[in-house]
């Protein structure tokens, strides 16, 4: 009778199935997985996501030509189609560009020519280039079969000085998304730090960080932005601008995560399995990173996933208006500059393609960044 | 009030803790809320206190003073320790407390904020192990294994979450993971208010019986009488802030000495239709902690007030050995207690 | 069957349902009881055993992805069509959302909820939020309303009622708070009040004011009441007829008397014994009900208690489901001890 009287289990092993079993060791991050695996449109965001970063690691690898090689001559070439089969059978192929000159603009003007067609293939070989500088190779992911051939194949068409779009688009790419990371990235070792001491240790700390972070969220976000980049020299390099422009975004964009992170620091603070470990002789820096930190690490993941198309935004808005990444870096917004005026939609609407990419992409982490935010709660109920 | 014959394990004597209540931009303290207002108790070595009463009276904060879960405003708290010593735990600092951690621990009330979500039954009984020196994993596997066999778990269950378990069980992992570090003092928070009635019993036998195989001291915190009279050697009840009474058990509910008291237990209902109980005459309202009425806190409710009532606080006294009131009136009045049987 | 006689509610067989994502959670399976005119029907069980849905389901506010897959809920009231005479009306049919149930809600039936703060809006003061109810079924003015607001919140003992109508809910302290609960959910009249744990948030002293309070309205507006609690103390102090539920099903039902002297399910059996309560002996080891309360989606085969039950017959309470049964003058059970009929499927 005694031991009826303690085992609480002499029922659970008769009922618990597999399943159970599986559910009951498995931790914080395989739940979450697992909820977010059931999300479909999250997973498939995921995965249109990975294949933005496949991009950002190798750019190379998904261009065909140097991005930043003008050539006057070639001007306006619109997109070119890929037709995948013809009388031989499956041969994918783009026509090739006969250029006339319009006599009253002066200006070519390219048509495809349908009977000369250039042969495109997959993984063929380019030009050089080194993959994230370790080895080199030549290999890229689409482009004419003869690497001698006189007509090049523009998918995406070229703009105003010849610069081939699909290229520069793969370079932009890299640009773009690696700001939004960084920056990112940033804020959230700002707000983390800021936003934890405000909310573990309360107050003078707490009152003073709260103090600032109401002072910049009450700044106007745009004449600050406007402000900072324009007080950016005009002779730096590229990548110190790339680097200033990541570190303003950051700096204004900490203090949401900040405040966040100070709420739940609260919250958590009041909970028995906190006063347990007090109890038990923890350290404070033992209860922050063990039981305090863990308890909202998915969160910041997820808070963070829906920053990024924000930053994304933000950093287009500035190089579209020419206030941030200027030429000759390559980003969404540099490439949408060339898309600015009247004349341009109308006679080459294909240089607007980068403001779909970066619709694409927003939507992709807002999504993902949904369902997981929506998964990382399975303790919730 | 007069010191009991041994030395107890724990001898708190005028405890206070009040919380400043602040108002205004420049956070100027305008009064305070006495939610501990000079309590006086003891607990001796293996047996088990019950402090009841109702929301607001204080209890919950009293037993955090005594784990220094939170430090008090005042008073002493006269601590046995295991080598014999006694020491003050008010007048501790944070270093010079966590030595002595040990010896007193905690059982909380909700079995679902009280165990770390995102940790493994291992990783939470074997935390304090840990954390109080014992690094060797596979002694702290063996002693971990030891605990959940001890409070009636499976040992293989230390891979899993507490997301698997049930309300009891996570109690039990809660007891075990307080007793991993063989504590003497043992404050136990309405361990079984937040559990289905069939389930506390079992955490009832389970105390009961830890209790005597490690001779243990319990102080457990309540608001359920029926609870309190099953497992308490003597009963403490407090009434915002302050102690109303403090008996044995038995004589507690059968021959209470002050108003409230016997209020208390005439407003519990008995499960017997043919016991007509539960039917008070109680009036008013508990008086908020921060503005308590003047003299005696219950005068305003209580059917015997007299003059002095009105205008003098009572002293908590002994009026017979081991039973102490708080009332000017104890001597003169008859009250009824719950009948036996 | 002469209406006039018969109960003001009559649940028959009702199933409500959850369909989850893991799974149907079966919540209520089959539960039958009869209210009567002026009498206080007790409910009583442990967490998962379907007390609340059951009622929610009575008055159509069971949330998403919850549903009443079948049984009727029969309220006794007089004729719409104008004739004199009473009718019958299954609640389950309605339109969850139509005029009808809403006409019955707090004028037919009341319900009192648990968590007295989580039922006043807090930005409205309960003046407003009782006359607003008041208004929505009975044709008067606002002054008559707030008279009327007035003299209920009297006569459930509120001091200084009609400063208090001006106030808003967190001023009022708990007991305060609970019975303007009361008052409104008494403000018209209803022949059925609905009380599920309304003390299970309050402390003794004022759920012993609580409960008085309702025992004395209850006599003199003869209004019914269901009472649900886990609490058998104030079940025994209350109520005169007793349900006993477990995992959704009835366990037993019957006058409180037989109930509490006289239990036959081995569930309510061992439910009494293993409560501690102030007439028992202390510091003895309390006859227990091994095990846990199954997770829902794992809920045992035929009788829903049998893996618990220390009197179960290996071969049958495992397979079959017992169904409820009179072995008494008014006293039923779900058991196979005392009889063999069992739940079609």
């Amino acid at each position: 009778m005694a031991d009826e009287i303690h085992d609480a289990d002499s029922l659970s092993s008769e009922l618990s199935s597999k399943d159970e079993d599986r559910v009951s060791v498995a931790s914080n991050w395989k739940l979450v997985w697992w909820r977010f695996r059931k999300n479909r449109l999250a997973v498939a965001s995921a995965i249109v996501l990975l294949m933005f970063y496949a991009v950002v690691l190798v750019p190379d690898f998904f261009s065909n030509q140097d991005p930043e090689a003008t050539d006057a001559f070639l001007a306006f070439i619109p997109v070119q189609g890929i037709s995948f089969f013809d009388t031989t059978g499956f041969n994918p192929s783009v026509p090739d560009v006969v250029g006339k000159r319009n006599p009253v603009t002066l200006k070519m003007q390219w048509a495809p020519d349908e009977t000369v067609r250039i042969p495109i293939g997959l993984f063929v070989r380019g030009y050089k280039y080194k993959v994230l500088s370790l080895f080199e190779t030549d290999i890229h992911l689409i482009d004419a079969k003869d690497p001698k051939s006189k007509g090049r194949p523009h998918f995406l068409g070229t703009d105003r000085l010849g610069r081939d779009q699909w290229s520069r688009m793969m370079f932009g790419t890299r640009t773009s998304m690696t700001v939004g990371l960084v920056a990112v990235g940033l804020s959230m070792i700002l707000g983390v730090f800021l936003g934890g001491i405000s909310g573990y240790f309360g107050g003078w700390m707490d009152m003073v960080i709260q103090r600032v972070i109401e002072l910049l969220q009450s700044l106007p976000t745009i004449p600050i932005w406007l402000m900072m980049t324009a007080a950016l020299p005009q002779d730096w390099r590229p990548e110190r601008v790339f680097l200033a422009i990541t570190i303003i975004l950051a700096f204004i964009g900490w203090t949401t995560l900040a405040r966040e992170i100070r709420g739940r620091f609260l919250s958590l603070r009041e909970e028995d399995f906190i006063l347990a470990a007090e109890l038990a002789g923890c350290s404070h820096l033992r209860i922050i990173l063990r039981h305090m930190v863990p308890a909202f690490t998915s969160h910041i993941i997820a808070a963070s996933t829906l920053a990024v198309p924000v930053m994304i935004i933000s950093e287009t808005s500035l190089s579209f208006l020419g206030l941030g990444i200027r030429p000759p870096a390559i980003s969404w917004g540099v490439l949408l500059q060339e898309a600015q005026n009247i004349q341009t939609v109308a006679l080459a609407p294909w240089l607007m393609f980068p403001g779909l990419v970066v619709i694409i992409a927003v939507l992709a982490f807002n999504l993902a960044g949904d369902g997981l935010r929506d998964a990382a709660d399975p303790y919730g109920h | 009030m007069t010191s009991p014959s041994t030395t107890p394990l724990l001898d708190v004597r005028n405890l206070r803790k009040y919380f400043p209540i602040q108002k205004g931009f420049l956070k100027k303290t305008i009064g305070n809320v006495r939610a501990v207002d000079d309590v006086s108790f003891f607990v001796e070595e293996g047996e088990t206190l019950g402090l009841v009463g109702e929301s607001g009276c204080g209890k919950t904060t009293a037993s955090r003073c005594v784990v220094r879960a939170i430090a008090p405003s005042s008073g002493q708290m006269l601590f046995r320790t295991g080598e014999g010593q006694v020491v003050d735990l008010a007048k501790l600092d944070r270093a010079a407390l966590r030595p002595l951690r040990p010896q007193m621990q905690m059982i909380f009330q909700d079995p679902y904020s009280s165990l770390n979500p995102r940790m493994n039954l291992f990783e939470i009984v074997g935390e304090p192990l840990l954390v109080n020196g014992l690094v060797n994993r596979k002694q702290r596997t063996d002693q971990v294994a030891e605990l959940l066999q001890l409070v009636g778990m499976r040992p293989e269950y230390m891979q899993r979450f507490p997301h698997a378990f049930s309300g009891g069980q996570r109690q039990r992992i809660g007891i075990a993971r307080a007793l991993s570090v063989h504590p003497r003092l043992v404050v136990a928070d309405e361990p079984v208010s937040a559990l289905d009635v069939s389930v506390q019993a079992q955490i009832l036998n389970l105390l009961l019986d830890l209790q005597q195989r490690l001779n243990l001291t319990y102080i457990f915190v309540a608001h359920n009488l029926g609870v309190v009279k099953h497992i308490c050697d003597r009963v403490a009840v407090m009434y915002v802030g302050k102690l109303a009474e403090m008996a044995k058990t038995g004589e507690l509910f059968h021959q209470p000495r002050h108003p409230y008291t016997a209020a208390l237990m005439a407003a519990v209902p008995v499960a017997d239709p043919r016991v007509r109980s539960g039917d008070v005459e109680l009036k008013g309202e508990v008086p908020s902690p921060a503005n308590p009425p003047s003299g005696c806190y219950f005068h305003p409710r209580c059917a015997y007030a007299a003059e002095v009532c009105r205008t003098q606080p009572p002293d908590f006294r002994e009026i017979s050995p081991g039973h102490f009131v708080a009332c000017h009136r104890a001597e003169e009045i008859e009250l009824p207690g719950i009948s036996l049987g | 069957m002469n209406t006039q006689n018969g109960p003001l509610l009559s649940v028959r067989d009702l199933k409500t349902y959850f369909m989850m994502d893991e799974g149907v959670v079966k919540a209520v399976d089959g539960v039958s009881f009869d209210v009567h005119a002026g009498q206080i029907f007790g409910i009583v069980g442990e967490s998962g055993c379907g007390k609340s849905v059951t009622v929610k389901s009575i008055l159509r506010i069971v949330e998403a992805p919850g549903k009443i897959v079948h049984g009727q809920i029969l309220l006794r009231r007089s004729r719409q069509d104008g004739t004199s005479g009473e009718e019958e009306l299954d609640l389950a049919g309605l339109d969850a959302r139509g005029q009808e149930i809403r006409s019955i809600r707090g004028a037919q039936i009341a319900l009192i909820p648990q968590e007295p703060m989580a039922s006043f809006s807090p930005v409205h003061t309960i003046g407003n939020q009782i006359i607003e109810a008041i208004m929505l079924h009975q044709s008067i003015g606002r002054k008559a309303a707030r008279n009327l607001a007035c003299d209920m919140l009297k006569d459930v003992g509120v001091p200084m009622p009609e400063r208090r109508l001006d106030e808003y809910s967190w001023q009022l302290s708990g007991g305060l708070r609970q019975r303007a609960i009361i008052a409104m959910a008494l403000s018209c009249n209803p022949r059925l009040l609905i009380a599920d744990e309304p003390t299970t948030a309050v402390d003794v002293t004022t759920q012993a004011q609580v409960l008085r309070l309702l025992r004395q309205l209850q006599r003199e507006r003869n209004s019914a009441i269901i009472f649900i609690t886990h609490d058998l103390g104030v079940i025994a102090q209350m109520a005169s007829f007793v349900m006993v539920m477990y995992l959704g099903l009835v366990m037993e039902q019957g006058p409180v008397d037989d109930i509490f002297h006289a239990p036959k399910h081995p569930y309510t059996q061992a439910l009494l014994r293993s409560i501690p309560s102030v007439s028992s002996q202390p510091r003895v080891s309390l006859p227990t009900i091994s095990g846990s309360i199954p997770h829902p989606f794992n809920k045992p085969s035929g009788c829903p208690f049998h893996p618990r039950c220390i009197k179960r017959i290996p071969g049958k309470c495992d397979v079959r489901t017992p169904a409820l049964q009179a072995v008494g003058e008014q006293q039923l059970v779900s058991c196979f001890l005392y009889h063999d009929a069992e739940v079609s499927a």
